[in-house]
């Protein structure tokens, strides 16, 4: 049982560069998580069309039946959102958390093309040790 | 029908209470995607025209549940995305929360869809909605005046509504 299903990365016109499934069941192929990330992407600024005060920024918070989504959004238009158990705590530090990863070692290498999917070892590595600690961190395993 | 005067759908404010409720909005849509009733009790922010917003708030929710459905990661068996699910089929969300409002949703297993607008830091709001459904039961579906697919018009609803929706939370 995982705290964290899965994470996506999607640049700013809503293309997925980064999909990591961390333990959910059944299998999700390339183009169906391509598909869910456009689809948020798209669901995230129609929410900000919806709002009843001024200075919406988007959904940050999808509570279903299942799972939570928790969704990040940096200044530059990068979402990064994970899909998690229900009332999993603290994901919102944990998502800064990897935008920070994000920076130090995607945009910061200089063989990766921005927009582009992500093929960078060291993120890989580092993203799993940071969700290998949230996990030990809440479960205690 | 000129003679009584029903009200229309984009709503005449209720009583002017300068207490303010807790909710910004309410919207009930049927399965076909016509807007039983829209209350606004206060919305500083209107983008669109009422059927623009009624149409996209319609549109939005019919998306997310079909991206919920897809993005379960309990369930092994998943639909293709975009077929619509029957009310009650794949996991469906109950809430969702951005920096300025959330809106808590709920839909019967007869395709009526609560959706009721707050502040963002407002709770879980599944009982509300259920309670709120049940006055809709008594009040709307009740009326032997009323027709089904319709508009809802009736007046002790909606006094019944912004009384309950007031004493909320």
């Amino acid at each position: 049982m995982a705290a964290i299903y899965s994470l996506y990365i999607i640049n700013k016109s809503g293309g997925l560069i980064f999909y990591k499934d961390c333990g959910s069941a059944g299998r999700m192929d390339t183009n169906d998580s391509l598909r869910l990330a456009s689809l948020w992407h798209s669901m995230h600024a129609i929410s900000q069309q919806l709002s009843p005060v001024a200075g919406c920024s988007g959904i940050e918070l999808l509570e279903a039946d299942t799972f939570d989504l928790h969704c990040f959004q940096s200044l530059t238009g990068t979402k990064i959102f994970v899909v998690s158990e229900p009332g999993t705590m603290y994901m919102e530090a944990l998502l800064k958390h990897i935008y920070e990863l994000y920076t130090d070692y995607v945009l910061k290498n200089p063989f990766y093309e921005m927009e582009m999917p992500i093929r960078c070892e060291l993120f890989d590595i580092n993203l799993s040790q940071a969700i290998q600690k949230e996990r030990v961190a809440l479960l205690g395993r | 029908m000129q003679f009584f005067g029903g009200s229309e759908i984009s709503p005449s404010p209720p009583a002017p209470t300068a207490s303010g409720n807790n909710a910004h909005m309410m919207y009930v849509f049927n399965r076909n995607g016509i807007c039983l009733l829209y209350r606004e009790w206060n919305r500083p922010l209107r983008t669109l025209s009422a059927q623009q917003d009624h149409k996209l708030m319609f549109g939005l929710l019919f998306s997310l549940k079909s991206l919920t459905a897809k993005m379960d990661p309990t369930s092994v068996e998943k639909g293709n995305l975009g077929v619509p699910q029957l009310p009650g089929q794949g996991c469906s969300f109950h809430s969702f929360r951005t920096n300025t409002y959330k809106l808590s949703f709920m839909e019967t297993p007869s395709g009526i869809k609560l959706i009721l607008v707050t502040h963002p830091r407002a709770g879980d709001l599944r009982e509300p909605l259920k309670y709120i459904y049940n006055l809709y039961v008594e009040y709307v579906v009740k009326n032997p005046l009323y027709t089904p697919g319709t508009p809802i018009k009736c007046e002790l609803f909606n006094t019944t509504l912004d009384q309950y929706v007031r004493g909320l939370g």
